[in-house]
């Protein structure tokens, strides 16, 4: 238990904040941020800790998000159920994508780009199709009922993507301790050597790929659900797999809270941006970019690594300090 | 004797027209050390990637413990106790030794602990306990060599294949890892290693299989091989045996 320690108190801290604060401004803010998180946690299962990096989570978040809105507002299928179908219809996308990209062996830059371009033609075929609503997108009908997953208050808004993202952390938790976990991480540091070892490696980054669409579905089918609208260029625009990758990149990649901290700091330095700029369009990406430069440039384990350093280094100079005493006395 | 742990019967490859390893066949006994030696391109590398499951052979058949393994894929080879180790060391920078190993351990055992517990076993066996929680790029060429190894045995292999372990290393360094070559024989373990070390080869492998050009030119005793005509010449160059031979008469 004593692993899952450090989830509980960050998830409770968080979980207090709406006691404290009332303003749906900062709420709305903080919705946002958590989904882009939650985003950004399953590209990290991927990306951070099995070193495929995807260009292209937005397949799995649009599809989390259309399959959501699609099953309700045609089909009348009940909020939950169509959430978890969303949930599920990512992780199917995962499952595709990954079997044809893996199968064939791509690694690197021919992984980014194969699914950069599924997110594209899926982008395109949005637009178009009508069961998707083509250029004109679905609505879901308002109906502020927990039945149907809606609510008044942004605050129960902000508790269901905390508690989504809560079970990401502990998901997140439960590979790193595992063997496939190890295996994972095994294949990021070196696949020959993975496969001299025994690692069915195909296999593992499939389940791998599998369990970060899954994630970052869910973080398309609550959009969804906050903003009862979907089009094709928000479901499967790149701005959604651009910040999914950003988050854990700045925040620290392949760690636990990385995403978390990315995601805070990617959108406040987002909402600052437009806010000087006066909402003067994709100048948030060029913010974006030079952070990204930045932390690459100085600090390339990100915000948690950066953390965990300094916290190092504290406890080296303590025990340097205690030495020192010792020999005094 | 008991049935071979390992037969190659006429493996071929091809890369494009080069003919790399050209028909080879060779048992490997339970339980023995068996060396591969030869000159530079022989193509020991490309068989031992051929036996590991990185290479699929052009044409001819490997067995292992009497069934099939031909172009089976390295994690399969693996699980069925075939482990080998890299001749450029390849290992998982970003993690600890200890670590390292660990990733080894779990192809046997699911549980972290017990892959842990096994894996800094197996890290002591080989002298790496005292440094099991650097980083392994903190390492020494030494030090990377014995990781490989340590890898590798943690996977609880039957047959190890050792590409160049001592490649790199210096006489002191040498003269540890050989008993520890030698005790894994002792184990049970059985070994074939690529080796250009001569001094380690001979006083190491019970039999020695000397490839050039691709093809199997001689095998036998330590002793048989030292004094072999073909084997010096393959490596010295024709007509240098009778220079030899003539230099000795002299």
């Amino acid at each position: 238990m004593k692993v899952f320690a450090p989830i509980v108190v960050v998830v409770i801290l968080l979980a207090a904040i709406p006691v404290v604060v009332h303003s749906n401004v900062v709420l709305n803010f903080l919705v946002v941020a958590l989904m882009v998180a939650l985003a950004g946690q399953g590209w990290n299962i991927l990306g951070g800790y099995g070193g495929q990096y995807s260009f292209g989570h937005a397949a799995f978040f649009g599809t989390g998000a259309y399959v959501t809105a699609v099953l309700q507002a045609r089909y009348g299928i009940n909020a939950w159920t169509a959430f978890m179908l969303g949930i599920l219809g990512g992780a199917v996308v995962g499952a595709v994508i990954g079997t044809l990209s893996f199968r064939s062996g791509l690694r690197g830059s021919y992984f980014a780009l194969v699914t950069l371009a599924f997110a594209e033609v899926l982008r395109i075929v949005a637009s178009v199709a009508p069961i998707t609503g083509a250029g004109v997108g679905t609505l879901v009908r308002l109906d502020l009922r927990l039945a149907a997953l809606q609510f008044e208050s942004r605050a129960a808004f902000y508790w269901v993507i905390l508690t989504l993202v809560a079970v990401a952390l502990i998901v997140t938790r439960i590979v790193e301790r595992s063997r496939f976990g190890a295996w994972l991480i095994a294949i990021r540091e070196n696949e020959d050597a993975a496969m001299a070892l025994g690692v069915d490696t195909t296999a593992i980054k499939l389940g791998a790929m599998v369990m970060s669409a899954a994630i970052t579905a869910a973080a398309g089918c609550f959009y969804t659900q906050y903003f009862l609208f979907v089009d094709s260029g928000i479901a499967y625009g790149t701005w959604i797999s651009i910040e999914a990758l950003l988050t854990p990149i700045i925040g620290g990649i392949g760690t636990l809270f990385g995403p978390l901290l990315g995601a805070l700091a990617v959108r406040t330095l987002g909402e600052l941006a437009q806010s000087i700029t006066g909402d003067a369009p994709g100048l948030d990406l060029v913010v974006f970019g030079c952070v990204l430069v930045l932390v690459v440039w100085f600090l390339p384990r990100g915000l948690a690594g950066a953390v965990a350093g300094i916290a190092q280094r504290l406890r080296q100079t303590e025990r340097v300090s205690t030495a020192r005493e010792a020999g005094h006395g | 004797m008991a049935e071979p742990l390992l037969v190659v019967r006429n493996v071929s490859r091809y890369f494009g027209g080069l003919c790399a390893v050209n028909q080879v066949s060779l048992t490997v006994p339970e339980g023995c050390i068996t060396a591969l030696i030869g000159p530079n391109g022989a193509g020991k590398t490309t068989l031992f990637a051929m036996i590991s499951g990185f290479l699929k052979p052009s044409g001819g058949i490997i067995q292992f413990r009497g069934e099939d393994v031909t172009g089976e894929p390295p994690y399969r080879l693996a699980r069925r106790g075939i482990a080998r180790t890299f001749q450029i060391v390849q290992p998982f920078a970003g993690l600890s030794v200890s670590d390292n190993i660990r990733i080894g351990a779990h192809l046997r055992h699911r549980s972290r602990d017990e892959a842990e517990k096994l894996a800094n076993e197996v890290g002591r066996e080989v002298n790496l306990g005292a440094i099991l929680d650097r980083p392994a790029d903190t390492l020494t060429i030494a030090g990377r060599k014995r990781l490989e190894l340590a890898r590798a045995l943690a996977t609880r292999p039957k047959l190890l294949l050792l590409d160049e372990v001592l490649a790199g290393l210096n006489p002191s360094e040498i003269r540890e890892i050989v008993p520890l070559i030698r005790g894994l024989r002792d184990r049970g373990i059985t070994v074939v290693m690529i080796e250009h070390v001569m001094q380690a080869v001979m006083s190491l492998a019970d039999r020695i299989f000397v490839l050039a050009e691709g093809r199997i030119i001689a095998e036998g005793k330590p002793s048989q091989i030292a004094t072999d005509l073909t084997v010096i010449e393959a490596y010295l160059g024709r007509g240098a045996a009778a220079r030899l031979g003539a230099g000795h008469a002299r």
